[in-house]
C-alpha cells in the first residue's frame, strides 16, 4: 500500500528578480514500511521537499498525497526529525518526548508507558528526567527521533538527522537508526547528502539533481538486514554507492 | 581555603576603609555638614531606628516600589504580550510607545504628584511609570525571538497559534522577562524616591528632602546607606525567582559559574 505518493510536484520560490525553480515534476511513491533515502547535494531542494511533506510548505504544482489524502497542511500523522535536534531546554527529556501528545492533547498518562518503552529503544533508559543540556549532541538526536516516534505517525520524515554529528557518533546512529526501524517497521522518508548513509540504510535511494530539482534515478538497494558495518565492506555494496556517484559525476555536481 | 581566605580579605578591606574614613575625616576636621565620619552615620542610623521614624518611612517606600513594580511589570508584560501577538497592534501603537519611552519617566513625576496627590498612590503610579518600559520592551523581544526550526516542529505537529504560544514562546520569552524584571525592579525604586522628593506625606526619599533642609547630612548618609541595603535586597528577591525559573538557561548557568568562580 502505498503511504507517500508524489505527482508533478513543482515548487517556485518568489524572488525580487522573478522566481527560482527549487522542484521540478517530482514524481515517487513511497511503500508501507519502506525506508527510503533521498540523496542529493546541498542546494537541490531536498528540505524543500520534505517541508512540503510535513505540511509546512505549500507546493506550488501537482500533489502530494499521505495514505491517499492530500497533504494541503501540518498533520498529525506525521514525525519530523531536524537537523539540528529542536528540544526545549526547559522541559526535561521525557516531557520533550511527550510534545506531540501534548499538542495532540491525547492524554500524557496514557502515553507515559509507551515513551518509556521508546527511550529504552533508543539507550536512553534512566534519562527520562535529565534536562536536554545534559546530554551529548547524539543522545539529544536520540530524544528527537523518539518524540517523532511517540503518537504512533504513520510516516517519519527525517530531514539530515545525523548531519551535526560526528563521524563516529554518525556510525553509531545509523545502526541504532537500522535496529530501531527493524523493531518498529515505520515508513521513513530519509534525506541526506551522505551517499554511503543513503545506501546503508535505505531500501530504495531517491537520487536528486540541484536546481531545479527533481529526481533522476530510484535506486533499489538489495542488501539484507540487519546490516552491520562490515556491510560497507561487502562486494555489493560498494557498486551502489559508486552507482549514485557516477550519476553525480555524470553531471558535474560533485565537488570532490 | 582560598574561598576562606578571600572573605577575611574582604572584611578586612571593608574595616580599614571604614576606619580610613573614619581617621580622614577626624584628622582633617571636615564638618559634619559636609561629610560625615562613618561614627556619626552609624549614631544617626541609631537614632532612627531606635525612634521607630526610619521603620515608618522604610515601610512606606518599600510599599511603594513593590507595589508600583508589581503594577509596572504586569502593565508592561500584558501590553508587550498583545504587542507582540497583534500585527496591527505593534503598527499602530509599538511607535508611540517608543517614543514615550525615550521620554526620561522621572520628569512626569511633578504632573503625577498634580493627578495623584501626595498619598501613596502618586508614588506608586510613578513607580509603575518607570518600571513599565523594561517590561515591555524585552517581553516583546522574547517573545518573538523563537527561532525558526523550533517554529517549524511546532508547525509539523500541527499546533494552534494558543499552543505555540505557550509551549513555546512564553517559555522561550522568560530570559528576556527575566532581565527586564531585574532592571525594573531597581527602576521602580527610582519612580517611588523621585515621586517622594517632588511632594510626598511619608517615604525615605521624603527624609532624605528634609533632612537636607536641616542640614542633617550624617541622617542624609544613613538613609542613603538603607536605600543601598534595600535596592540590593530588592535584586536578590529578583535573581533568585531567576534562579529558579531560568535553571535552563545557558547564560544563567554560565552566571552561576561566575559567581563561584568570584566566590
Amino acid at each position: 500500500m502505498e503511504v507517500i505518493a508524489v505527482k508533478e510536484l513543482s515548487k517556485l520560490y518568489p524572488t525580487r528578480d522573478g522566481s527560482v525553480q527549487a522542484l521540478q515534476k517530482i514524481n515517487f511513491s513511497i511503500n508501507e514500511g519502506e525506508f527510503v533515502a533521498v540523496v542529493g547535494p546541498s542546494g537541490c531542494g531536498k528540505s524543500t521537499l520534505l517541508k512540503i511533506l510535513a505540511g509546512i510548505l505549500p507546493l506550488s504544482k501537482g500533489e502530494a498525497r499521505l495514505r491517499g489524502s492530500l497533504i494541503t497542511g501540518p498533520r498529525r500523522d506525521i514525525g519530523v526529525v531536524f537537523q539540528s535536534p529542536v528540544l526545549f531546554p526547559w522541559r526535561s527529556v521525557l516531557d520533550n518526548v511527550l510534545l506531540p501528545i501534548e499538542v495532540h492533547r491525547l492524554g500524557r498518562n496514557g502515553h507515559l508507558k509507551l515513551a518509556m518503552e521508546l527511550l529504552s529503544l533508543v539507550g536512553l533508559e534512566g534519562f527520562e528526567h535529565r534536562y536536554p543540556w545534559e546530554l551529548s549532541g547524539g543522545m539529544q538526536q536520540r530524544v528527537a527521533i523518539t518524540r517523532a516516534l511517540v503518537h504512533d505517525p504513520a510516516m517519519l520524515l527525517m530531514d539530515e538527522p545525523f548531519g551535526a554529528l560526528d563521524a563516529m557518533t554518525r556510525e553509531q546512529m545509523n545502526l541504532e537508526l537500522q535496529r530501531i526501524w527493524l523493531e518498529r517497521k515505520k515508513t521513513v522518508l530519509f534525506i541526506t547528502h551522505s551517499i554511503t548513509e543513503a545506501v546503508f540504510l535505505a531500501d530504495r535511494v531517491l537520487v536528486m539533481t540541484p536546481r531545479p530539482g527533481c529526481i533522476m534515478d530510484d535506486v533499489q538497494v538489495k542488501i539484507p538486514r540487519p546490516r552491520a558495518f562490515e556491510a560497507m565492506n561487502l562486494p555489493e555494496f560498494a557498486p551502489y554507492v559508486n552507482g549514485i556517484r557516477g550519476r553525480f559525476n555524470a553531471k558535474g555536481l560533485m565537488d570532490t | 581555603m582560598k574561598t576562606l581566605r578571600n572573605a577575611a580579605l574582604s572584611i578586612l578591606l571593608f574595616c580599614s576603609s571604614i576606619l580610613a574614613w573614619e581617621l580622614i575625616v577626624r584628622f582633617f576636621e571636615v564638618p559634619i555638614f559636609i561629610f560625615p565620619a562613618p561614627s556619626k552615620v552609624a549614631e544617626a542610623l541609631w537614632r532612627g531606628f531606635s525612634t521607630g521614624l526610619y521603620q515608618k518611612h522604610l515601610y512606606h517606600t518599600l510599599l511603594e516600589t513593590v507595589l508600583g513594580f508589581l503594577l509596572g511589570a504586569a502593565l508592561g508584560f500584558f501590553l508587550g504580550t498583545v504587542v507582540a501577538l497583534n500585527r496591527y497592534v505593534e503598527y499602530f501603537f509599538y511607535p508611540y510607545i517608543v517614543m514615550f519611552q525615550s521620554l526620561p519617566k522621572v520628569a512626569l513625576a511633578p504632573l503625577i504628584v498634580v493627578w495623584f496627590g501626595l498619598g501613596l498612590k502618586s508614588q506608586v503610579v510613578n513607580a509603575a511609570l518607570v518600571a513599565f518600559f523594561p517590561l515591555l520592551v524585552n517581553t516583546v523581544v522574547g517573545l518573538k525571538s523563537a527561532d525558526e526550526d523550533r517554529m517549524n516542529l511546532m508547525r509539523s505537529l500541527a499546533a494552534s497559534e494558543a499552543q505555540i504560544f505557550w509551549i513555546l514562546r512564553l517559555p522561550n520569552a522568560l530570559p528576556f522577562v527575566m532581565a527586564g524584571l531585574d532592571v525594573a525592579m531597581i527602576f521602580a525604586l527610582i519612580g517611588a524616591i523621585v515621586a517622594e522628593f517632588v511632594g510626598a506625606r511619608a517615604g525615605l526619599g521624603m527624609l532624605i528632602q528634609s533632612m537636607n533642609f536641616n542640614m542633617d547630612v550624617s541622617g542624609q548618609f544613613s538613609v542613603l546607606l538603607i536605600l543601598s541595603i534595600v535596592g540590593l535586597l530588592l535584586n536578590r528577591c529578583i535573581l533568585l525567582i531567576r534562579r529558579r525559573v531560568l535553571f535552563w538557561d545557558p547564560s544563567e548557568k554560565e552566571r552561576l559559574e561566575r559567581e563561584r568562580i568570584a566566590l
